[in-house]
């Protein structure tokens, strides 16, 4: 990828991200985040892929982020813009978050690369990569695939018991 | 050419963004949203890996993460909405009350 490309990312990406955070409006910071995985949409085409892409455009802010703009229209949640946004521990947290930040940023000068697989861009092109992750999906991870379906019918059945209304 | 090392700093980067706001927010609804933006860093870190490896099983670890995220969302907010309707409050720090 572009190095000026992945700076233009790169910037948003934690621009929205930080703004979304720290904004007073539930609203405004759930449309920030869409933004946000726009931006992640473009950085998986970028990294060859696009599945991926497609996939974070359609299921993560088309449809997730959607069923949070609905819990917060639904409840109508207004006590947000009045009362305090932050807990009053809000300095343990900061710390928390800078000293692993730092943590983190020290130890990823060790990261180094293990062997290489089979895939390489040209393969992926020539076989588009939709095909190939399928393949893939479909025969050496067959088992997690289906505990993946287990595990959203369990969450379809217990949402609905969660949310539902007892008294129809 | 952009270097693995800049991907692993803007994922820990966003990761942090995602703790921060976990661990500070007192609106139940944007500590999940913190949550998805944490799962995010992650995928990120995933695809870039699998891109520098020549491998898809990050690729395929992705699917996954967004499949548990979907099931994450719905369960989460199934409960923040059957807390909100016992006239509990939508803040963490206002629902102390644990005896029925």
């Amino acid at each position: 990828m572009n190095p000026i490309v992945f700076g233009y990312l790169a910037a948003a990406i934690l621009l929205l991200s930080l703004l979304a955070v720290t904004n007073k409006n539930p609203v405004h910071a759930i449309l920030l985040v869409i933004v946000m995985f726009f931006h992640m949409a473009v950085m998986y085409i970028g990294l060859g892929a696009e599945f991926l892409a497609a996939v974070q455009v359609i299921v993560y802010a088309g449809a997730i982020l959607v069923l949070f703009l609905f819990v917060v229209f639904v409840l109508n949640i207004r006590e947000e813009t009045g009362g305090e946004r932050f807990s009053s521990v809000w300095p343990f947290g900061l710390s928390i978050a800078t000293g692993l930040l730092l943590l983190a940023v020290i130890l990823s000068g060790k990261v180094r690369l293990g062997a290489m697989g089979p895939y390489t861009p040209q393969v992926i092109s020539a076989e588009t990569h939709t095909k190939i992750l399928g393949r893939v999906l479909y025969t050496d991870y067959i088992l997690p695939f289906e505990i993946a379906s287990l595990i959203l019918l369990v969450a379809v059945v217990g949402a609905i018991t969660l949310a539902g209304r007892e008294d129809r | 050419m952009v270097p693995v090392q800049w991907y692993v700093w803007l994922g820990l980067a966003l990761f942090m963004v995602g703790v921060f706001g976990f661990l500070t927010r007192r609106s139940i609804i944007m500590m999940f949203l913190s949550i998805e933006i944490m799962l995010n860093a992650v995928n990120l870190l995933f695809v870039a890996f699998a891109h520098f490896l020549n491998d898809l099983r990050g690729h395929t670890m992705v699917i996954f993460i967004i499949t548990v995220a979907a099931a994450e969302a719905a369960m989460g907010l199934a409960i923040l909405v059957s807390v909100v309707r016992n006239r509990l409050s939508a803040h963490v720090d206002e629902i102390k009350q644990m005896k029925g």
